[in-house]
Parts: structure tokens; sequence; C-alpha cells
């Protein structure tokens, strides 16, 4: 972990336009949960189709695929990557400060809506697990979106097909793969640490805990090795 | 000789040492078999569009691994050693700098990223040499190209490295902004820094280096003292193409003269080689006069850099 890497970091993701997309996410989340509320709507219609269906599965995954190719990944494209890579700094450093950005900014962007969401639909108990349960999803998620952007160019399009087909197709028709589907982790945790009934999965607590502690691991080594072996793109001029 | 006075301050002399370095992409060789020691001083990396000097220069900077041979500072591998850039400092071609950061944030992240124990004086130190102190606090956005590239060139030296490397430093700046970066490179070049440049102009290393390295298509073509290979350029031989009112008759008088080595005579006018460039274009106006010929047009028709450097790599 540097600090200077990762206050540059925040200056530049929090500065980038494409930043902006993390508000209205949050923001349509509350907003559907009140009008679902303001309409009667059954309270397990709420968390599965707003809190699991809208927050867990597209609002946590996309505001982690923005947050985590942005902060390498964007600096890798317009080039400015090289001005850290040229310090004597072990890879590990740059990617442990990347990550921690990462983390903390997709946690706060997605937990703090969760919360007052899942508040709002069941209880201070909900809203708190949703929220914690987020926190952990946005930390694997991170990493995985992270180790894309020095393993793939188009990091975006791997993490939404990821996203969008694995977990968002597959992984809800063939029970199987939903272990390694950082989704299932996050619902798993949500309802475990909230005690609901409202929402579950198939995938047991230990496996989901085990799952999330390995994608983050692998993420970040993976990451790291890249990082050691990075070429700029190869130019014959 | 400039180019071997020592260090006055800061880390000691490092010589950049390439060893048989090739690079090739799939079928396409970037950079072929490139054998050089470079030493403090400046040094031009000269060479056309294409040749393979971003290459090189990203093998020299660690940036890429060559496919064959050694890329060495003092005796330690650029490749996978994040440690040899506290000797090195590199300006790459991308002028992508950080623009939310002011000049001042962006020199002083690059000191505190080398762990500099005093990051402010490094800091100060550093914007003083390109001469940017009152721009410093400035958005780097704001700034116009050239100050950009000075900004650059002071993180790249902010921690004193014995090595700079620069990768076309010298585009798309205005005639001041090239003369001062041309003078802080001199500067550098006898405080005992080992400097290299790549360019594609030879104006610009001439006026800037005694030693230049010439590339052309991937591999050495020329390495040692500019004048030396400045020589070979103008003695080389010429090839005018010329119209006249009256060809043949022209043709038979040029062969008469000294300066001239062939005339073809054609359908569209003469090709002449030449021998030297200005005993010719000094001669040919006295022949035409005499002959009472009026010559309507005069190209030298291999002007252009890649017939230079490619005489080089005859030569």
């Amino acid at each position: 972990m540097n600090m200077t890497i990762a206050w540059i970091t925040a200056r530049g993701l929090l500065g980038r336009r494409r930043s902006w997309l993390l508000l209205p996410m949050p923001v349509i989340l509350i907003g559907l949960t009140a009008v679902g509320i303001a309409f009667d709507a059954p309270t397990i219609d709420l968390a599965d189709g707003v809190l699991v269906g809208l927050g867990v599965a597209t609002v946590l995954p996309l505001v982690s695929l923005i947050v985590g190719t942005g902060v390498l990944g964007s600096e890798i494209d317009d080039g400015t990557v090289v001005h850290i890579l040229t310090k004597p700094i072990p890879r590990s450093r740059i990617i442990l400060a990347k990550l921690a950005v990462a983390s903390v900014v997709s946690a706060v962007a997605t937990g703090v809506p969760m919360f007052v969401a899942g508040t709002m639909v069941d209880g201070t108990r909900l809203g708190l697990g949703l929220a914690l349960a987020c926190v952990a999803g946005a930390i694997a998620y991170s990493a995985l979106f992270l180790a894309l952007s020095v393993v793939t160019r188009r990091p975006v399009l791997v993490g939404l097909l990821y996203v969008v087909i694995w977990e968002g197709l597959v992984s809800n028709l063939v029970a199987g793969t939903r272990t390694i589907s950082v989704q299932h982790y996050v619902i798993q945790f949500a309802a475990e640490l909230s005690g609901t009934t409202l929402f579950g999965t198939t995938v047991s607590t230990g496996v989901a805990a085990v799952m999330a502690v390995l994608i983050t691991a692998v993420g970040t080594w993976l990451a790291t090795q890249r990082l050691r072996s990075f070429s700029v793109a190869g130019e014959t001029s | 000789m400039e180019h071997r006075k020592p260090r006055t301050k800061g880390s000691p002399v490092s010589d950049l040492d390439l060893r048989g370095v090739s690079r090739w992409y799939g079928n396409v060789v970037a950079v072929n078999d490139v054998t050089m020691t470079l030493g403090p001083g400046v040094t031009g990396l000269l060479g056309p569009n294409g040749a393979g000097k971003t290459t090189l220069l990203h093998m020299m900077a660690g940036f890429l691994a060559p496919s064959r041979g050694q890329v060495l500072i003092d005796g330690d591998a650029t490749w996978r050693n994040p440690a040899i850039y506290r000797k090195l400092g590199l300006v790459n071609e991308r002028e992508s700098v950080y623009g939310f950061l002011s000049g001042k944030e962006f020199v002083r992240a690059s000191a505190k990223l080398h762990g500099l124990p005093d990051a402010d004086a490094a800091t100060r130190r550093a914007i003083e040499l390109v001469e940017m102190t009152d721009a410093q606090d400035r958005r780097m956005d704001t700034y116009s190209k050239g100050m950009r590239q000075r900004m650059r060139v002071a993180a790249a030296l902010v921690h004193d490295p014995a090595v700079l490397l620069l990768d076309e430093p010298f585009n798309g700046m205005d005639p001041r902004q090239r003369m001062h970066m041309m003078d802080l490179l001199h500067r550098l070049g006898a405080q005992g820094r080992t400097v290299l440049f790549s360019s594609h102009i030879l104006e610009e290393v001439e006026q800037v280096s005694g030693t230049v390295q010439v590339i052309v298509a991937g591999r050495l073509a020329a390495s040692g003292d500019y004048r030396t290979i400045r020589r070979l350029m103008t003695h080389r031989p010429h090839v005018f193409a010329i119209r006249s009112s009256d060809d043949r008759r022209l043709a038979v008088a040029l062969m008469a003269s000294d300066s001239v080595a062939g005339v073809t005579l054609g359908k569209d006018g003469l090709t002449v080689h030449a021998g030297d460039y200005g005993t010719f274009t000094r001669a040919l106006p006295r022949i035409a006069l005499d002959e009472g010929v009026r010559v309507r047009q005069l190209i030298p028709s291999d002007e252009s850099l890649e017939s230079v450097f490619a005489y080089l790599v005859s030569a």
C-alpha cells in the first residue's frame, strides 16, 4: 500500500467524468424502493426484485466494474501509468493501493444506498446485512476487475460479459456455477448477516466466504504478476 | 571531452549497455542485434520514423523485454527490475500527465514515490532546473505542450538520476521551447549524466549532442562523433533531376565537369549523379550559361532523410 499512489488514484478516479455514472444508480435504487413501498408492494417482492435484482445483481457489479477498471485500466489507456511504473516501488504495493481505493469507493457507493433501501424494506438489520455484504462484494469484484484491466485490453467488455452472461444468465440456470459468482456470495452474506428469509441462494456461507477470499487473493496476485511484466504497447517507431 | 566529464554531485556515473539486443513482434523485426554502450554526456538516437528508436528506448527503460540480448545499467538488467529506476529517469513520447494535478504536485508525487528524504527540497530543485517555478501551481491541463514537457523532465529528474532517456523530446515544441530544452539537455550532459534522446531530425541532433547513434530499419547504422557522420552525409553522391531547353547538349557539357559522376538522358530530362553537393550546384549555372542552355527545373531527388540514412547503411 502506497499513500501517494492511493491519493493520485482517488483524485483521478473521482475527477473523471465516467465517475458521475456512479451517482444515478444508487439514487434509482432508493427511488424504486420508495415507489414500491408507496404502492404497498409486498416486502418479499421488494427484497427479491429491487434489493437483490437491482441492488446486488446490477448496481453493485456495475459500480465495481466502473471503479475497478478505472483505477488502473484508464491509466494504462492514457499512458499515465508510466509515471508510477518508473519508480522503484514493488508492483504489489502499486496493486494494493489501487485495490484499496477501488474497494473503498465501490463499497461506499453501494453500501450506503443498500443500507438505506434495505432499512426501508425490512428494518435496520436487513439494511446493515446488505451493506456489509456489499462491502465484501465490492472488495472481491474490485480485485477481479483490477486483474482484468492488466490481463486484457478490453477490461470493461470482459467484465460486462462476466456480469451479464455468467452471473446474470448462466449462474441462474446452472446452480453449480454459483460457486464462482460473486453475486451469490453477496446474497448469501446478506441473508446470513441479517437473518432474513426474504431471499437466499444455494451457496453455503462457508463456501461463499472461502471463494470470496480466494477470488480477491488470486485477482490481486494475478494483477501484480502482470504489472511486473508490463510492456508498453508494441510500437515500432 | 565534454561527454566523459564526471558527475559534479549526486550519484556516481552510470553506463547503459546494450549487448546484441533484438526485439521482434511475430515476423516483424523491430530492433535487430544492436550493441552499444552509452556513457556520460548527451547522445542522440537518430533515425527515420519506424526505425525502432522507441522500441529500443522502451527496452532501455525496462518497459519491454528484449527478444534476444541484454539491456543493462551498470550491469543490472532493466527488464522486470524496478530498482533500476533509482538510477534512471524516463520522459516518453506520449505526453500524458495527470492533468488534474498542479505541476508542483506532479513533481512532488514523483519525489515521494522515489522515497526521497526531503521531497519538498527535491521538488523545488527539479522545478528550478527546468525553469517552471512561476507556473508550478497551475493545473497541468492548462500547460502548453512545451511546459508539460518541461514538467515531465522535472519529474524524471527529481531523484537526480545518472541516466535520463527522452523519446522525441522536441516534438511539437515551438523554436523557443526547443532552444530551452536543448540548453537543458546540454547542461544535464555537462553535469555528467548519461542523457539519451531520440529524434528523426538531423538538425536537432546536431545542435544538442556530440555523439550519435544512427538506427535504420532496426539496425545500428552508424555510431560515434556527429561531425564524422555529418561529413559522410554531405560527401555522399547526390542525384538531381534536371529539365532544360536542350537536355542532350547540357548532358554532354555536364559529363565534362569534374563534379559530375554520371548522366542519364531520359524522356523526362536528365538524371545527374554528382560527386559533391556544393561543387555541383555551383558549377551547373556556369555550364548552362556557357552552353546557352536554359535550366527549367532542378530537383535534388534523393534529399529525403530516408535516402540519407540508406546511404549511411551502405557506407
